[in-house]
């Protein structure tokens, strides 16, 4: 204990000497920490983060299930299917392959360009439905290795009780699946809440480009800094949330007993 | 506001009078702090100097010719930065083989860390805040904002700025246009930043928004190059002082002084009133937007 306490003085000690020795200090200090310039601009950046936190409920709530889709398409088996597969594998290659911020601009510019009818203009409706696509493909793999975690024996047994094939994989096999991949979920759900701020090439005033614009105002960073502030406050709550219940989850399997 | 302009270069007419009844000869030669070879520059005896890529016009000219630059070639001498820059240069003693440009983003021409350009001229408006973070020349230009919209739709018979509310409207991200429209125009509906003014030009050629706000040559270049059923609404008066540009500097950089005295002279003699004819007679008349 009073090692470990005594090491972490030293070491941030010395860090922030360092840091604060650097010869930009000042600069670096004035440009990001101007605490004025943070609490005058946190209400007009929060607002501009709401836009943010709209987006990420509503594309994390499809995403949830058209990834499970996609993960359960890739998993059937059978030469009949096989279109069907290989679809998917092109999806989910392609759409963790291209950079979001690309597929953003091309939906969010290109859509509206095309002037159909019926087709909407919104660049936030566009925005949504890229970062859809995207997560969709990374998260129907997350799905897809807890499918395949799940030992074929379970499905077997399953078959042999007179399940049908969409029985088995309904009540055996995608609930332990699901529960696996809790945690690696979350995970790409933060990554998620994070990328809405890429929707700002396309011209939305959100948290970014909020504090972009009070930054080329003022020439100073420190509207970054509130930015940042409220994605963090976001995502902490979401990895402790994720740690809890990883942890109950731990506790209620080795509820039986422990073998000592 | 003319008033003001003319007392400026009266007073500027002044001081070059006061300079040459001193015997300083035009142009070369300077004494002092400001003679060529004190100047305290980036490279030594050369003039760096950043703006934004693309460079257009009618700020920049001369085309295409010189990688890595889009649309106009800073090194033309043509457009008007780019002649006015090189007409500072002249009087700071140097050749225009003695100019360099660098491509620098505008966010990078102010954030903190060392600068890799002499001065940065880039449609960069002063405003009191930017100064207490990087300095700026005095005045190369005077500036009004202007509205860009597309023929026949609503907009385009919009006459007062209370009339303008209701519509959808977008800036580049950062600028005093965006700026405007927050403050002076007030719309119903949150005006969209853009990254760059061509995202925002495709916004209106997609109708996602009904009109830009940018400042006045640039939105002839807008609707004469890039929207082809593009029309310029109107240009808004200033309110509380005109908005200026100036040339952006490291705070404290002695070269600025120098840099003010080059203005000062060349406003004096004509030469920045003749480098506007020539660059931007076209880009007065618009009508007002009350």
């Amino acid at each position: 204990m009073l090692i470990s306490v005594a090491s972490t003085l030293v070491f941030f000690g010395v860090l922030a000497f360092l840091v604060t020795r650097a010869p930009g200090w000042d600069r670096f200090k004035a440009y990001f920490f101007d605490w004025t310039l943070y609490r005058e601009s946190f209400p007009e950046i929060a607002e501009a983060f709401l836009i943010n936190v709209r987006i990420f409920l509503v594309a994390e709530a499809i995403i949830l299930v058209t990834a499970l889709g996609l993960a359960v398409l890739r998993s059937l088996t059978g030469p009949v299917f096989f279109p069907v597969r290989a679809l998917a594998v092109v999806y989910a290659d392609f759409f963790r392959g291209v950079p979001t911020i690309l597929v953003i601009l091309m939906l969010g510019v290109g859509m509206p360009a095309l002037q159909l009818e019926g087709v909407p203009d919104s660049e936030i409706f566009w925005a949504t439905v890229s970062l859809v696509l995207v997560y969709t493909a990374y998260v129907s793999e997350v799905y897809r290795a807890g499918i395949e975690s799940v030992h074929p024996s379970q499905d077997a047994a399953a078959r042999s009780l007179g399940l049908t094939r969409l029985q088995a994989l309904r009540y055996v096999v995608l609930p332990q699946a699901v529960r696996r991949v809790i945690p690696p979920l979350l995970n790409d759900f933060i990554g998620l809440q994070k990328d809405t701020a890429l929707v700002s090439v396309l011209g939305v005033v959100e948290v970014l480009n909020q504090a972009g614009i009070n930054e080329a105002a003022d020439f100073n960073g420190t509207h970054y800094l509130v930015a940042a502030t409220l994605f963090v406050a976001l995502t902490i709550p979401l990895a402790r949330f994720t740690d809890w219940l990883v942890a109950r989850d731990r506790r209620r399997r080795q509820a039986g007993g422990v073998a000592t | 506001m003319r008033a003001v302009l003319f007392g400026l270069v009266l007073t500027a007419v002044a001081l070059a009078l006061a300079a040459t009844a001193t015997g300083t000869p035009e142009a070369q030669s300077q004494a002092g702090s400001c003679a060529r070879a004190n100047l305290e520059l980036i490279e030594d005896g050369r003039l760096t100097l950043g703006t934004d890529n693309p460079a257009f016009p009618p700020w920049w000219g001369g085309g295409e010719t010189r990688r890595p630059w889009k649309i106009s070639n800073p090194y033309s001498g043509q457009g008007y930065e780019s002649a006015v820059a090189y007409a500072v240069a002249r009087q700071l003693g140097f050749s225009k083989g003695q100019v360099a440009w660098r491509h620098v983003p505008f966010a990078q021409s102010y954030r903190p860390g060392d600068k890799d350009f002499d001065f940065y001229v880039a449609q960069v408006s002063y405003t009191p805040a930017r100064d207490r973070v990087v300095d700026f020349s005095n005045a190369y230009y005077f500036v009004n904002q202007a509205l860009v919209g597309r023929e026949g739709t609503g907009i385009a018979n919009a006459r007062t700025r209370a009339a303008l509310r209701p519509y959808r409207l977008g800036a580049q991200l950062g600028t005093t246009s965006y700026q405007y429209i927050v403050d002076h125009i007030r719309p119903s509906e949150r005006p969209l930043a853009y990254r760059s003014n061509d995202l925002a030009v495709q916004a209106l050629k997609n109708g996602q928004i009904d009109g830009i706000v940018v400042d006045l040559p640039t939105a002839f270049f807008v609707t004469a190059v890039q929207v082809e059923d593009g029309v310029i609404v109107g240009q808004f008066p200033n309110r509380g002082g005109r908005e200026r540009f100036g040339m952006v500097f490291e705070q404290g950089n002695p070269l600025r002084r120098c840099v003010n005295r080059a203005l000062n002279r060349l406003w004096a003699n004509g030469t920045i009133k003749r480098i506007q004819t020539r660059w931007l007679s076209q880009a007065a008349g618009a009508p007002v937007i009350g």
